[in-house]
């Protein structure tokens, strides 16, 4: 199945840096990208999104505010936080939100990671997600 | 006057994000609070005006602790608090239980090893993320307004300009609030910027393409 991914980050560097590992790991999936919480929410409305890669520490709502938000929308849809702040408190909510925190800069390797682990998530269930 | 494209100051400032994120897991251990950041802000101004940018906010009398970086690009960090979060810096640091003049007595020492924790911290992110190597002095505790803090070289001439990163961080727990914010001067400045092109052009590269 070729997902659709949603990148949130408001450095053009790491969406390109995401991009380009999301290009050698899954070359098929469509990659669509946001600079902020309300060009993400906006991409969540136009279109359904299979997964979501969000920045934490962005101007105006930050990640863990626009997980919630995408949560709320779509509660099947799997998320990852990217940060360098792998701080108790922000891992935390990451997970009570569902969603895998990543630290950053991300590797291949722990996006290979979680990729798998939502891949057989979605199987085990026997449903893409919302 | 040298400035930075859209691309390097986007790059800067994630490379700055990434480095003061750091920083401020490493200031969640010792503090044993939740240390939230805002989003950095990266200005190319008159030295001057870089004073100007903490002090106004701030108020005029600040501690820092200061640490100067030299390598492929120079320049100097620091930690700053107003004067007056200082001791409570210091407190939450070393446990609520000592008396304050323990406190006091420890306030010079806990500031720099703190300061060179965070920082360190921060310009290790940074050199590891440019691929290259910094040498760092010790901390070194300043006392004064923003301007003597934000003199680079000692002979600052007000209307040189100077790239200013900084950050700012508060401990809502404690009512600690503090800046984390970098200066270098021109060299320093031309060398970064080719610093900052390597590192696009390695995001942009094939990842078979080792980093």
């Amino acid at each position: 199945m070729a997902y659709r991914v949603l990148v949130v980050d408001d450095s053009k560097l790491a969406r390109m840096s995401i991009a380009r590992l999301l290009d050698a790991l899954r070359p098929d999936w469509i990659r669509v990208e946001a600079a902020n919480a309300a060009e993400a929410i906006a991409w969540q409305g136009r279109e359904p999104i299979d997964l979501a890669l969000l920045d934490f520490n962005m101007p105006g709502p930050d990640g863990l505010a626009l997980a919630a938000d995408l949560h709320n929308r779509a509660p099947a849809m799997p998320m990852a936080i990217i940060s360098a702040n792998n701080q108790d408190e922000v891992v935390a909510r990451a997970h009570a939100l569902g969603a895998a925190f990543l630290p950053k800069p991300l590797t291949q390797a722990a996006l290979q990671e979680f990729l798998a682990e939502v891949e057989a998530r979605v199987t085990t269930t026997g449903q893409a997600a919302d | 006057m040298i400035a930075l494209d859209e691309m390097q100051r986007d790059a800067l400032t994630e490379l700055v994000n990434l480095g003061v994120s750091r920083a401020a897991a490493a200031l969640r251990v010792m503090i044993g609070h939740e240390i939230m950041l805002s989003v950095p802000r990266v200005e190319i101004v008159a030295r001057g005006n870089a004073a100007r940018m903490i002090g106004e906010q701030e108020g005029t009398r600040l501690v820092a602790v200061r640490q100067d970086f030299e390598g492929d690009f120079s320049g100097r960090a620091l930690l700053i608090f107003p004067e007056t979060k200082s001791l409570e810096l210091v407190r939450a640091i070393i446990g609520g239980g000592l008396p304050l003049e323990d406190i006091v007595a420890l306030e010079q020492e806990a500031l720099a090893e703190t300061g060179n924790i965070i920082l360190n911290n921060c310009l290790a992110t940074i050199a590891n993320v440019l691929k290259r190597s910094l040498r760092m002095s010790l901390p070194d505790i300043m006392r004064g307004d923003g301007t003597e803090l934000f003199e680079v070289s000692g002979t600052g001439d007000p209307n040189d300009v100077v790239l200013v990163l900084y950050i700012n961080f508060t401990v809502s727990a404690r009512d600690i609030t503090g800046y984390i914010a970098m200066l270098m001067d021109l060299p320093a400045l031309r060398s970064l910027r080719e610093l900052l092109d390597e590192l696009v052009l390695r995001n942009m590269a094939s990842p078979d393409v080792p980093r």
